[in-house]
């Protein structure tokens, strides 16, 4: 499986010990929490929390359906403006979104109402009869959607709302993209991320072929011949690299991969873990590395980081939960070189310390530090995976593809979004909210140009 | 330390806490844990002619608020269910225990003056303190013609208050029914006939909430439910204003008056002892909490009489009555204006969107630069309804700001714009 760390010991906990490491880092809340938590929402207007939801849910509503009891209402509350609304409730970090912006996190208030949860409680206990929503008229148009991710998945499920036929390719065996394949187990437990998907598709209109990715066995230029409209949702497929001589050697993996050999294993005893690990990076991905590793039984796991905790893009209640986990968090140090034992294999991180210059710009001050390491994991970002569109001149803003205000490439008829675009930030909801603003905009030009012909 | 002892219609208690007619006074083992946890008196469970009445299962329904808080209560329990025997002994036996404690026993039998001779002794020979007249139960006995059948007719009143004066020689106070259409007419009865005291409210008709999947309302007694008797803080409301209205009525002027209704805190107490009560009697937040509150409702009465310099109640009793007017009295010149307290708004527009819909358009909503909004008063709109300060969650933050308009007092019957003003 994981061939650059065959080297390692798996896991040596039981398969129930381990099962136990890795269940709901938040459980959910009982219908009393529930009542509890939905009855402290001031239910206010023009609510602050709504104006910081990437994907504008009505929050006030949902929790004010909650609180009269009427958990479908409120489920389909969240569902219309984000159809992937029980995955962020899961993987949002509400902390800085919605919960952040709660006119009762406020020290007079004693804290946030609990958004996530309450979102996560509605959409784990609606019980429709049938699919919540129902499609329009049929348009005779068929868009394929590339990536069955967030983005892709909430493009495709808006746009067979209006009325469309719609065939998702995805590139992997199972849909659901980082939802699936890239966030820590214990965020999207019982398998969520597949129930979720198969609650999406019973809107009907949708295919899904999997094992077909851009670049390879699947060209834009034939999607552009054959489909009405196009729509990429292809994530940041490749990892940054340290740039380090070493960077192949056993013992040195992206963090993504190894997160998405670990989301897919039957058996968490069959993973390697290294005793000794080192996580370099900043951002959730990195926490989750760190986290996970921590909890499959290693000794040791440090998170390294060449700025200030204030600079990290995880959030300080992701430091947190780092932190519980005994996870050390090493900043201002970058890396500098992987030392190897006799065997090529990696021994340990070699780090150079660092501050900020006179004018701001980060500068290695020469002090090394080395970190012993069985295993280490760059988690610095993903970039754009540049063998998925060489067939094609698409338009780029750095790493990203550059859309225009109605997800527009520069390509005709062909659509972006989620964390491939330039706006992109990384998060699923923003992800979510690309995907259905894409679809309202695939469809209108879509519908547009019916009328003009 | 204020003194909280009370001699309320000739009966003397050491405070003026005492629980109402109901379940928590049904017989001596509760009335002995009331008097233990501090009560200074109670009102036994209406007796009433043998055969005893007879209860059915499931008497009880609520409505909540948010916090799942009851915030009103309704009942279909009769009176006592068990004979009389039982309770006469029970009630001579308290009384000799607990000699400092006020004990009323209430009383309902049939509209006949032999009804009446013959239980008047009989309670008068326990050494209660007095009788306490079941003019006002909503629900079951008004339909064997007792309860509220006599309360809502207020020559029956007067005709029975009248009986009672004359077959005993214990104080009367005459209970009343809320579900009337001007309080004032039962209470001039109960004071022609004679009475003592009145004590007021009963509860009032009611149906708290239906089961949607049956199709019935609560409480649920085998498919099927009746109205009840509410009662709870709900209901506080209705009852203060009847008490005002009682304490005002110049023809029952000084008779004294024991409130009901809602009071589960001191300061329910004290509101209601403020408008004329000299007495208070207290049923659903004992029968949800306990009979401990009465500890914390003795306490903080006694601190806040201290803090006001009032060292007994007959020092506060009454003294908003003279504030409680007729519309037509209020000061058409007076004038009050919302002011928010930036530094205490916590943005969520709850006054903005109140007065926009439904006010007088006097707040506005301005976005500030970090996507927050801020909340100002136009003061030149606002005409200071409350409702701004009433839907703010934040204590304190909403302040009605009286305004020095130059004006002096002027009421509607001087007011130039009312056509049927009195002439100057």
């Amino acid at each position: 499986m994981i061939k650059s760390l065959s080297h390692l010991p798996t896991a040596e906990a039981s398969q129930d010990a381990l099962a136990g490491q890795f269940t709901d880092l938040h459980p959910p809340l009982n219908q009393r929490q529930a009542e509890i938590e939905s009855a402290r929402c001031l239910y206010c207007y023009d609510a602050p929390c709504v104006n910081a939801c990437p994907s504008d849910i009505n929050i006030p509503r949902f929790i004010r359906n909650i609180a009269q009891d009427n958990i479908n209402g409120a489920a389909q509350t969240i569902l219309e403006s984000n159809i992937l609304g029980g995955s962020c409730a899961r993987v949002c970090p509400t902390e800085v979104l919605c919960e952040q912006a709660c006119v009762r996190n406020h020290s007079d208030e004693c804290e946030p109402v609990k958004i996530g949860l309450l979102q996560r409680y509605a959409t784990d206990n609606m019980q429709f009869s049938s699919h919540p929503f129902k499609r329009a008229a049929a348009t005779g148009k068929t868009i394929a959607v590339v990536g069955a991710g967030p983005a892709g998945l909430s493009c495709a499920h808006r746009l067979a709302m209006l009325g469309n036929q719609v065939v998702i390719f995805e590139a992997q065996s199972k849909p659901g993209g980082l939802n699936e394949y890239g966030i820590a187990k214990y965020k999207m437990t019982d398998n969520f991320a597949q129930k979720e998907v198969e609650f999406l598709l019973q809107i009907g209109g949708i295919e899904l072929r999997y094992g077909l990715a851009l670049g390879h066995n699947l060209s834009l230029q034939e999607l552009q011949k054959d489909y009405d409209a196009v729509f990429l949702g292809i994530g940041l497929g490749a990892s940054r690299q340290l740039g380090l001589t070493g960077e192949d050697a056993p013992g040195l993996m992206a963090a993504v991969d190894y997160i998405k050999e670990l989301r897919q294993a039957d058996d968490l005893t069959t993973l390697p873990v290294a005793k000794r690990a080192v996580v370099i990076g900043a951002g959730n991905t990195a926490i989750d590395m760190a986290v996970q590793m921590a909890r499959l039984g290693a000794d040791q796991v440090t998170l390294v980081y060449r700025r200030g905790t204030e600079s990290m893009s995880a959030t300080e209640h992701e430091q947190d939960i780092a932190k519980a986990n005994q996870v050390k968090i090493v900043t201002w140090a970058q890396p500098k070189e992987v030392l190897l034992d006799d065997s090529g294999k990696v021994s340990a991180m070699r780090f150079e310390k660092t501050v900020l210059d006179a004018s701001g710009k980060l500068t290695g001050t020469g002090e090394l530090l080395d970190i012993p390491a069985d295993g280490v994991f760059k988690a610095i970002g993903q970039t754009f995976d540049e063998s998925s569109l060489n067939d094609v001149n698409l338009g780029r803003d750095g790493d990203r593809i550059r859309i225009d205000d109605g997800f527009r490439t520069s390509l005709s008829g062909v659509y972006a979004g989620g964390d491939c675009v330039a706006p992109g930030e990384d998060l699923t909801v923003q992800a979510v909210q690309h995907g259905k603003l894409a679809a309202m905009s695939i469809h209108q030009d879509l519908m547009t140009n019916v009328e003009a012909a | 330390m204020a003194d909280l002892s009370i001699n309320f219609a000739g009966i003397k208690a050491p405070n003026p806490f005492w629980l109402a007619s109901a379940p928590p006074t049904d017989k001596a083992y509760n009335v002995v844990r009331a008097y233990e946890a501090g009560w200074g008196g109670v009102v036994w469970k209406t007796l009433g002619e043998d055969p005893a009445a007879v209860n059915v299962s499931s008497r009880y329904s609520a409505i909540y608020g948010k916090n799942k808080e009851v915030l009103g209560f309704n009942n279909i329990e009769l009176i006592t269910d068990r004979s009389l025997e039982i309770n006469l002994r029970e009630i001579e036996q308290v009384k000799k225990d607990w000699p400092d404690r006020a004990l009323v026993v209430s009383l309902m039998v049939p509209c006949e003056e032999e009804s009446w001779k013959y239980i008047l002794p009989l309670v008068e020979a326990t050494g209660a303190d007095g009788i306490e007249l079941n003019f006002g139960c909503p629900h079951g006995m008004p339909e064997r013609g007792m309860g509220a059948a006599v309360g809502q007719v207020p020559e029956y009143v007067e005709m029975v208050t009248r009986w009672c004066k004359t077959y005993s020689k214990m104080p009367v106070i005459v209970k009343l029914t809320p579900n009337i259409t001007d309080i004032r007419g039962p209470a001039r009865a109960a004071y022609n006939g004679g009475a003592d005291a009145v004590s007021l409210i009963n509860t009032i008709n009611s149906i708290t909430s239906i089961d949607l999947d049956q199709m019935v309302a609560r409480p649920i007694v085998g498919g099927r439910s009746t109205h009840g008797g509410y009662c709870g803080p709900a209901v506080k409301p209705i009852a203060m204003n009847m008490v005002a209205e009682i304490a005002r009525d110049p023809a029952t002027a000084g008779i004294p008056i024991s409130g009901i209704g809602g009071i589960g805190s001191w300061r329910d107490a004290a509101e209601f002892i403020a408008l004329g009560a000299s007495s208070v009697q207290v049923c659903t937040a004992a029968m949800l909490y306990g009979f401990r509150i009465v500890e914390e409702m003795k306490d903080g009465l006694s601190r806040w009489m201290d803090e006001k310099g009032y060292n007994s109640i007959a020092d506060f009793s009454g003294k908003a009555i003279p504030n409680t007017t007729d519309w037509k009295y209020l000061d058409m010149n007076y004038k009050v204006i919302a002011q928010i307290d930036q530094d205490k708004c916590i943005g969520c527009g709850r006054c903005y969107i109140a007065c926009e819909d439904t006010s007088h358009q006097s707040i506005a909503n301005l976005l500030q630069d970090n996507g927050t909004h801020k909340y100002e008063v136009k003061e030149e709109e606002c005409v200071g309804c409350n409702l701004c300060q009433i839907t703010c969650p934040v204590t304190d933050c909403i302040t009605m700001v009286p305004q020095d308009t130059g004006e002096p007092y002027m009421n509607w019957t001087q007011d130039p714009r009312n056509p049927f003003r009195e002439a100057s």
